[in-house]
């Protein structure tokens, strides 16, 4: 088995309300990123991709179409957004780095064709990265 | 969807190698420069990964508020700017970065309860990092 990661970089804005709690309760669990004007990050995407190496191409996956996939299901959908409000996942749920992983995992799962995801990766800043597995 | 969060904060401390179980000679052979008695210091970078399910209200594993606060009264106020030598966790371990992450995983696993422990990862220099992550084998 060999593992393949491609990187991209997306920035978009979001803030972090849930509209089930009282405006204390936003403040005093999200705090600054309760800010209904949004706050920005520069994410940096790792989509780890495995498979056995093909004997004919010497690939684990054909690049081309990953980072074609990445930039339609992702890049696309997310590159300079407001994530609450342009985003269809976000609308329901919050856009924390924990949910933003799992909507990525979910939108790439199904579209890669010929390697098994392995692995998405979300950097909100360097300083702060969250791993999805799909278990 | 469980997911896996990573958190980073930098500190910097001093140590020397030194065993006593050793002699001078063996010490200098197996520490080389970091035997010198006067010690040397670092600039550490930690990375401690705790995972969880997403709580529904929040969207987090734990709100990062509480992980940020134990590491800093639990973890940066007992090593960062100290001499790790003369630390209680170190009076009978030689402070290698091996023997560091082991003391942090220890202290997060005892004292932190908002998620769950999975790694701790520490960055002696850009060159050379060292993981523990317990009894679990699981890989990432």
């Amino acid at each position: 088995m060999v593992y393949l990661t491609r990187k991209a970089e997306f920035a978009a804005s979001h803030y972090y309300h849930n509209p089930d709690l009282t405006p204390e309760e936003n403040r005093r669990i999200f705090g600054k990123c309760n800010n209904p004007n949004g706050h920005g990050h520069n994410y940096t995407l790792e989509v780890t991709v495995k498979g056995e190496v093909d004997p004919r191409s010497g690939f684990v996956v054909d690049l081309k179409q990953l980072k074609e996939v990445l930039n339609r299901e992702v890049l696309d959908a997310m590159d300079h957004r407001f994530l609450n409000k342009e985003v269809p996942e976000f609308s329901t749920k919050i856009p924390t780095t924990e949910n933003l992983a799992i909507a990525i995992w979910q939108r790439l799962a199904s579209k890669l064709n010929s390697a098994q995801l392995h692995r998405v990766r979300v950097y909100e800043t360097p300083d702060l990265f969250v791993d999805v597995f799909g278990d | 969807m469980k997911a896996y969060l990573t958190r980073a904060y930098m500190f910097s401390a001093s140590h020397r190698l030194h065993s006593e179980a050793m002699s001078d000679e063996e010490n200098a052979l197996t520490y080389g420069k970091c035997n010198n008695p006067f010690g040397h210091g670092h600039n550490y970078r930690l990375e401690v990964m705790v995972s969880g399910s997403v709580d529904e209200a929040t969207g987090m594993v734990c709100n990062l508020a509480d992980l940020d606060g134990f590491v800093q009264r639990e973890i940066l106020e007992r090593f960062d700017l100290e001499n790790l030598n003369l630390r209680p966790e170190f009076k009978h371990d030689v402070p290698t970065t091996e023997n560091l992450c082991t003391a942090i995983y220890d202290i997060l696993q005892r004292g932190f309860a908002h998620a769950h422990l999975e790694k701790v990862r520490i960055e002696e220099t850009m060159m050379n990092s060292f993981e523990y992550a317990g009894a679990s084998n699981i890989q990432y």
